[in-house]
C-alpha cells in the first residue's frame, strides 16, 4: 500500500491517467464484458489509433521545444495522395506492387514529410514566425496542393497489396473460424510502437533529447549554451513530418483511398492527447508515458461507447473535452490548495 | 511629419498596401472589382468571419488563442433553430437573436470560468470545450442538417439594406441586413476595447497579467467578462450564417478558426497579447476574405484557395515576423552618445 | 502624531510550515530614508509583502500613525499612503505613458469609462510631482529602464504616498541613473515622504540612508542609524561571517597571450578594441552600463556580429560567429543576466551543468553516458561547493550565489582557454561573492585566462591584474588596479 502511495505521488498526472484507464476497463467488463473484452475490438483499437498516434508523437516534440504543430494532418493527406498516386503509377496494369515496392513508398513517404516539416522548422527558427502561425500556414499550403492535386475527390484505386499488407494480423497463434489460425498483432500497431521507442530512446537516452528538453526551457539560454538551436528546432520539425507521414500512410492502408480532407479532427485532437498526457504547452515538460496513456485512454474510451449502441458515437468528442478539462482542473488544484493564497 | 512616420512605422500601414495592391490587381486582371455588386459581395461575404475575427482579436489581445468559437456559434444557432422550428415559431428574427446570443453568453461563460478563475491557458481550455460543445450538440441534441427555418429568420437572412446592380453585366447583389450587426458588433467592440476601463483592462491583463492585478484590475473578472462577450457576438455570427445560408448546417462553420486566427495575427495583433488595433484585425480578415472570394474573377479555378491562403499566411507572417525581429536586435539601435556628454 | 510613520512588530510569517519571518520588527519614522538590507531570502519581500497587505501575518501587528492593525488588506494599504515599487516597476508595455500613469487613480476612484481628458490631467500632475518629462503618448515599452522607473515612481505619487517602498531600484540603473534617482529620493523627503530603499548594496545604503534594519534568515540582526555603520560591521550582520578581502596575485607564469583581440568593433556598440590576455591572469573590463562592455563580451562568445578586426586564439586567428565557435577555440561566457541567460531554471541542476558539455559526454548514436554524466556532476557540485541534496533538483530551490555556481560550472566543465564572466556577482549574497572571487582567483592560477566584466569596482580592483575601462565603445583607459583607486577608474568611466 505504501509504495502504491508512493508511485501515485511520484508523478500525479501519471497517476492520475491511469486511474481513469483503470476505472473505465473497470466500467466496461462490469456493463459489456462480452462485447468489449474480445481480441478483435482489441485489434480493430489498435489498427485505428496509430493513425493519429504517430501524429501525437510528433505533436508532442514539437510541445516539448514550446512550439506546437498543427500541421500533421497536412502532411499526412499530401504524403497519402502522392503516395496513392505513386502506387497506381508503379503499379500499372497489374493493380499489385511487391513487398520492396512498399517499402520504396514508404521510404519516399518518410522524404516528404521530412521536407515538409523542416519547412515548418526553418520558417520558425530562421524566419522567426509562430510556430502556431507558421504550422497553420504550412498545413494550409499542403492541403492547398492536395486539393489541387486531386481536384477534392478521393483518390481510390491503389493497389490491393498495399491495404493488404498493412492490414494483416501478426503472430498466427489464435483461432480462428473455420480451424484456420488468426493472427494477433495489427501491422500498424508495430509501426506505431516502432516509432514510440525511437521517440522513447530519442527523448530518454540521447543528448538530442536533453538538449530538446532543455531548449523548450529557454531558447535564450540554449542559444548561451552553445546550442544549435535553429538546427535542433529544424530536425524535431522534420521528425514531426516524418511521424505525420507515417500517420499518413497507415490512413491510406484503412479507408484504401486519400483525400485532402481525411482527418481533419486530428489536429486538435492530438493537442488535446498531448496536452492530455501532461506536456506543458510552454515547452521544457512531457514525458511520452503520459501520451502513450492519454493515446490508450481515449481509444479505450472511444472503443467503449461505440458497444453502447444506443449512445451516439458524437459522445466521445465530449467526454475527449470533459476529460481534458477535468485532468487540468485537477491539476490546478493540486498546485493551488485552496488554503494557499496565489502569490502576488 | 512625425505622424506620419508613426503611422508608416505600423504594421496596419502594409496590410492596408498589400490589400489595396491586392484589390488593383485583381481590377487589372478582371475588371470586375471596383464593380457595386462585387464590392458588395465581398462585404457580405466579411460578415460572418468579420465577426468571428473581433471575438478572437480581443481573446488575442488578452493573451491567450481561441479554438472553441466555430463550435460554440454552431451549438447556439443549431439550438436556436431546432428550438423554434419544433415550437412553430412564426414571429421576428428578434428573438432568435437573443435567445442564441443568450446560449453564447452561458456558453462562453463556461470558457471564461476555466480560463478566468482556474488560470487555465486559453488555448487548451478552448480546445476542450470546443470537443464539449461539438459532442453536446452532435450527441445530445443529435444535429442533422436542417433545410428549413423558421420564417422570421429566413425573411431576416433575405431582406436587403440595398441591392447593388452592376450597370454592365446586369448582375445585381443584395447587401444583407446581417451586415448591420456585423457594424453593431464592431462599434460596439470599439466602444469596448478604447472606451471603458474593461477594455483597457483587457489590454493591461494582455501586456502583463500580474501589473494589472496590481493596478487594481480583477484580471479574473476581466476575462470571464471578456469570454462572455466573445460567446455572445459569436453566438450571433452563428446566427448571421443561417440565416444568411437559409438553412442550419450544423459542422460548416466547424475549422474556421485557423483562417480567423490567421487574419487577425496578419492584421498585426501581436501573438503574445497585449497589442493590435480592431483596424487591422479587419484589414487582416478582409485580405484572407478577397483571397477566397476573388480567385474566380482573375481566373484560377477555387480549387486554388487554399494554397494561396496558406501562402498568404506564410509570407505575410514572415514578414511582420521578420520587420519585429530586426526591430528588436540588439545593436540595430545607433550608438547612444550621451553617456559622453 | 506618533514619534513613528509606521511600525511592523513580532511579525512572523510561515510558508507551508517553513518560518519566512520569525518575530522581527521594523519601524520608519515620518520623512526619513530608511534602508531594510540583507541577503537573498532573508525575508525582506515577506515583510514588504505583509506591510502592503498582499500577506497576512500570523502573528504580530503593523502600526500606522499609532493606529493599531493586525492585518491589513492592499486597498487599506494603499489608502494609509504606502505605495511599493516593484523590481518589475509593474508597468504596462504595452500601453502608453499616460495610460499607465492614470489607470490606478481611476481604477480606485471607481470609473468605468475611459476619459482620456481626465487621463491626460492626471498623468500630467503625476509627471509634475517630480518634474519628470516624458511624452504621454509614448509606449513605455519604448522607455529606457530608468524611464520606466520614473513612471512607476510618479504613479505611486498620486496616492498621497506618506512611505514608498523600492524594491531594489537600482539593479538595472547606469551610475548616472541611480544618482538621478537619489536627487529624487531626496527631493521625496523634502516633501515628507518616508522611503524604505531595499538594497544589499553596501555604498548605495551607506550614501542616501539615515537609518538600517538589517533581517537574516527571517530574524532581525540590527537596527541604527547609518553613520555607526562601518564595511565590517555590514558584512556581518549580513552574512553573519567574517571576510578577509585577499587581493589576487597572478603567480601562474605565461609569456605568450592566449587571447589577443585586434580593432574588434560592432557597429553601434564599440569599436576599435584591442588588447591581450596571458594566461594566468584576470583581466577587468568596466564602463558603464552603455559602455559596450556587455557587447564586447557577446562578441567575443559569438553573439553579436563584428564588422572589423580579429581574434586570435594563441596567435592563430579564429572565426567566431557563434556561440559553438567560441567553445570550441576555448572561450567560456558566464552570461550578464542569470536567470534568462544562465539558466534553465526549472531544470535540474545536473543538466544545467553539462549542457554544453554533453556531445563529449556521449557514445555512440549520442546516448549519454550516464556514468561518466554522473562523475562529472558529481565533481562539479564538490568541487564548487554546490550546496544541494540531490543534483536532480531544479535550479530554482538553489540560491543566487549557488545558481552562478552552477552557471560557472558548465563553462569550466568545457575546459576553456578563456573564461569571461559579465557582472560575475550581481544579486549574489555576500558570502557566495567571496567564495566566487577566491574560484576565480584560484582557476587564475591553474593557468586560466579570465576577462571580468563589472562596474563593481571594489570587485575588480581586488580581483584583476590589469584594468580596462570603457566609455560609448571605446578603451580609454588602461590602468594597473595596484596603483588606481576608484575615484579614479570613475573619472575615467564618466
Amino acid at each position: 500500500m505504501n509504495a502504491l502511495t508512493k508511485f501515485y505521488r511520484k508523478d500525479r498526472h501519471l497517476s492520475r491517467l491511469i486511474v481513469m484507464t483503470v476505472v473505465w476497463l473497470v466500467f466496461m467488463a462490469v456493463t459489456k464484458f462480452d462485447k468489449f473484452y474480445t481480441i478483435a475490438n482489441f485489434q480493430t483499437i489498435a489498427g485505428k489509433f496509430p493513425e493519429f498516434g504517430l501524429m501525437s508523437l510528433g505533436a508532442m516534440l514539437c510541445m516539448i521545444t514550446g512550439g506546437i504543430d498543427l500541421s500533421s494532418v497536412g502532411v499526412a493527406n499530401l504524403t497519402s495522395i502522392l503516395m496513392a498516386l505513386y502506387m497506381r503509377y508503379r503499379a500499372g496494369e497489374s493493380a499489385s506492387i511487391s513487398g520492396l515496392m512498399i517499402a520504396e513508398v514508404f521510404l519516399l513517404a518518410m522524404l516528404i514529410g521530412c521536407a515538409a516539416g523542416a519547412l515548418n522548422g526553418i520558417l520558425i527558427s530562421k524566419i522567426h514566425i509562430p510556430p502556431i502561425l507558421a504550422t497553420l500556414g504550412v498545413n494550409q499550403l499542403l492541403t492547398g496542393i492536395a486539393l489541387v492535386v486531386t481536384n477534392g475527390k478521393a483518390v481510390s484505386d491503389i493497389p490491393t497489396t498495399f491495404s493488404a499488407v498493412i492490414n494483416q494480423k501478426l503472430l498466427k497463434v489464435v483461432p480462428g473460424k473455420r480451424g484456420a489460425m488468426m493472427g494477433l498483432i495489427p501491422v500498424q500497431l508495430l509501426f506505431f510502437i516502432a516509432a514510440a521507442v525511437l521517440v522513447w530512446f530519442l527523448l530518454a537516452r540521447t543528448t538530442y533529447g536533453r538538449k530538446l528538453y532543455l531548449m523548450g526551457t529557454s531558447e535564450k539560454v540554449a542559444r548561451f549554451s552553445g546550442l544549435k538551436v535553429d538546427r535542433l528546432l529544424i530536425k524535431t520539425y522534420a521528425l514531426s513530418g516524418i511521424l505525420a507521414a507515417l500517420g499518413g500512410m497507415i490512413m491510406l492502408a484503412n479507408y484504401n483511398s486519400a483525400r485532402s480532407d481525411y482527418g481533419s479532427v486530428y489536429t486538435l485532437q492530438c493537442i488535446l492527447i498531448v496536452v492530455l498526457g501532461g506536456v506543458s504547452p510552454t515547452g521544457g515538460k512531457g514525458r511520452i508515458s503520459g501520451v502513450m496513456l492519454s493515446i490508450i485512454l481515449l481509444s479505450l474510451l472511444e472503443a467503449g461507447i461505440n458497444r453502447f449502441p444506443e449512445i451516439s458515437s458524437y459522445y466521445i468528442t465530449l467526454i475527449w473535452g470533459a476529460v481534458l478539462l477535468l485532468v487540468m482542473v485537477l491539476n490546478y488544484f493540486a498546485e493551488h490548495p485552496i488554503t494557499r493564497r496565489a502569490k502576488a | 511629419m512625425k505622424s506620419i512616420r508613426k503611422f508608416t512605422g505600423r504594421v496596419e500601414f502594409y496590410i492596408g498596401l498589400v490589400f489595396i495592391a491586392l484589390c488593383l490587381l485583381i481590377q487589372v486582371r478582371s475588371g470586375q472589382f471596383f464593380t457595386s455588386n462585387n464590392i458588395v459581395d465581398i462585404l457580405s461575404a466579411l460578415v460572418v468571419p468579420g465577426i468571428f475575427a473581433i471575438g478572437e482579436f480581443m481573446v488575442i489581445v488578452s493573451g491567450g488563442f481561441d479554438v472553441s468559437f466555430p463550435a460554440l456559434a454552431s451549438l447556439s444557432a443549431f439550438a436556436t433553430t431546432k428550438l423554434f422550428l419544433d415550437m412553430n415559431y412564426q414571429g421576428s428574427a428578434l428573438v432568435p437573436l437573443l435567445v442564441a446570443i443568450a446560449i453564447g453568453a452561458v456558453l462562453g461563460a463556461l470558457n471564461g470560468l476555466f480560463i478566468g478563475y482556474f488560470e487555465l491557458p486559453a488555448m487548451i481550455v478552448t480546445l476542450g470545450t470546443s470537443s464539449v460543445f461539438k459532442g453536446f450538440m452532435q450527441g445530445t441534441l443529435d444535429s442533422k442538417q436542417l433545410a428549413t427555418i423558421p420564417q422570421g429568420m429566413r425573411d431576416f437572412g433575405t431582406s436587403a439594406l440595398f441591392v447593388a446592380k452592376n450597370a454592365t453585366s446586369g448582375l445585381t447583389s443584395r447587401m444583407p441586413m446581417t451586415f448591420i450587426c456585423f457594424v453593431a458588433v464592431l462599434a460596439v467592440a470599439w466602444f469596448i476595447l478604447n472606451r471603458t476601463m474593461f477594455g483597457r483592462g483587457i489590454y493591461a491583463v494582455g501586456g502583463n497579467a500580474v501589473s494589472a492585478h496590481r493596478a487594481g484590475f480583477n484580471v479574473k473578472r476581466t476575462r470571464f467578462f471578456m469570454f462572455i462577450f466573445v460567446g455572445m457576438i459569436s453566438a450571433l455570427a452563428g446566427m448571421c450564417r443561417t440565416c444568411m445560408m437559409q438553412q442550419m448546417h450544423p459542422t460548416n462553420m466547424l475549422g474556421m478558426e485557423m483562417n480567423i486566427i490567421a487574419g487577425v495575427v496578419l492584421g498585426g495583433t501581436a501573438v503574445v497579447g497585449g497589442s493590435g488595433t480592431l483596424l487591422g484585425c479587419m484589414l487582416g480578415t478582409a485580405l484572407i476574405v478577397v483571397v477566397e472570394n476573388s480567385m474566380i474573377l482573375i481566373g484560377i479555378p477555387t480549387v486554388w484557395k487554399d494554397f494561396f491562403v496558406g501562402a498568404l499566411i506564410i509570407i505575410g507572417t514572415g514578414i511582420s515576423a521578420m520587420r519585429v525581429y530586426i526591430a528588436n536586435k540588439p545593436g540595430a539601435n545607433s550608438l547612444r552618445k550621451e553617456a559622453v556628454k | 502624531m506618533s514619534e513613528y510613520l509606521l511600525r511592523a512588530v513580532d511579525i512572523v510569517k510561515t510558508f507551508a510550515g517553513v518560518k519566512a519571518l520569525q518575530g522581527v520588527s521594523l519601524d520608519i519614522r515620518p520623512g526619513e530614508i530608511h534602508c531594510l538590507a540583507g541577503e537573498n531570502g532573508c525575508g525582506k519581500s515577506t515583510l514588504i509583502k505583509v506591510i502592503s497587505g498582499v500577506y497576512q501575518p500570523d502573528s504580530g501587528y503593523i502600526e500606522f500613525n499609532g493606529q493599531r492593525y493586525t492585518s491589513i488588506t492592499p486597498r487599506e494599504s494603499i489608502a494609509m499612503g504606502i505605495q511599493v515599487i516593484y523590481q518589475d516597476f509593474s508597468i504596462f508595455p504595452n500601453l502608453t505613458v499616460m495610460e499607465n500613469l492614470a489607470f490606478n487613480t481611476e481604477l480606485a476612484a471607481g470609473h468605468k469609462f475611459v476619459n482620456r481628458r481626465r487621463m491626460k490631467e492626471i498623468a500630467r500632475e503625476a509627471l509634475s510631482k517630480i518634474n519628470f518629462n516624458v511624452a504621454l503618448d509614448r509606449l513605455v515599452g519604448t522607455l529606457t529602464v530608468a524611464e520606466k522607473q520614473m513612471v512607476a515612481i510618479c504613479r505611486a505619487l498620486m496616492f498621497d504616498a506618506k512611505l514608498i517602498i523600492m524594491d531594489e531600484p537600482t539593479t538595472a540603473l547606469t551610475r548616472k541613473e541611480v544618482s538621478a534617482l537619489f536627487e529624487i529620493i531626496l527631493k521625496l523627503k523634502a516633501q515628507g515622504i518616508a522611503i524604505l530603499f531595499v538594497s544589499h548594496k553596501l555604498n548605495e545604503v551607506f550614501e542616501i540612508s539615515e537609518r538600517f534594519t538589517i533581517f537574516r534568515s527571517g530574524q532581525l540582526i540590527a537596527t541604527g542609524n547609518t553613520q555607526d555603520l562601518d564595511d565590517k560591521k555590514f558584512t556581518y550582520y549580513m552574512t553573519g561571517r567574517e571576510f578577509e578581502n585577499v587581493k589576487f596575485k597572478p603567480s601562474f607564469e605565461a609569456d605568450k597571450p592566449v587571447l589577443t583581440v585586434k580593432n574588434l568593433t560592432v557597429p553601434g556598440a564599440f569599436e576599435d578594441v584591442s588588447f591581450d590576455l596571458a594566461p594566468g591572469q584576470i583581466l577587468g573590463i568596466t564602463g558603464l552600463l552603455d559602455s559596450g562592455r556587455t557587447e564586447l563580451s557577446l562578441a567575443l562568445f559569438g553573439l553579436r556580429k563584428t564588422s572589423g578586426g580579429e581574434i586570435l586564439m594563441k596567435g592563430q586567428k579564429v572565426e567566431i560567429s557563434s556561440p559553438r565557435d567560441a567553445i570550441a577555440a576555448g572561450i567560456g561566457l558566464v552570461p550578464e543576466d542569470r536567470l534568462s541567460e544562465g539558466l534553465f531554471l526549472p531544470q535540474p541542476i545536473s543538466d544545467n551543468i553539462v549542457i554544453s558539455e554533453i556531445d563529449e559526454l556521449a557514445g555512440a548514436l549520442s546516448v549519454v553516458d550516464s556514468k561518466r554524466r554522473q562523475a562529472e556532476v558529481d565533481k562539479w557540485v564538490k568541487d564548487l561547493a554546490i550546496a544541494t541534496p540531490n543534483p536532480d533538483n531544479a535550479c530554482t530551490t538553489l540560491s543566487g550565489g549557488n545558481q552562478q555556481r552552477i552557471v560557472l560550472a558548465k563553462w569550466l566543465a568545457c575546459k576553456p582557454d578563456v573564461l569571461i564572466l559579465n557582472g560575475p556577482t550581481v544579486g549574489v549574497d555576500i558570502g557566495s561573492k567571496h567564495d566566487i572571487h577566491a574560484i576565480l582567483q584560484r582557476l587564475a592560477n591553474q593557468g586560466m585566462a579570465v576577462i571580468i566584466i563589472s562596474d563593481d569596482l571594489p570587485e575588480i580592483l581586488e580581483n584583476c591584474s590589469d584594468l580596462l575601462v570603457m566609455r560609448a565603445g571605446l578603451i580609454v583607459a588602461r590602468l594597473d588596479p595596484t596603483t588606481t583607486d576608484e575615484a579614479l577608474v570613475l573619472q575615467h568611466m564618466m
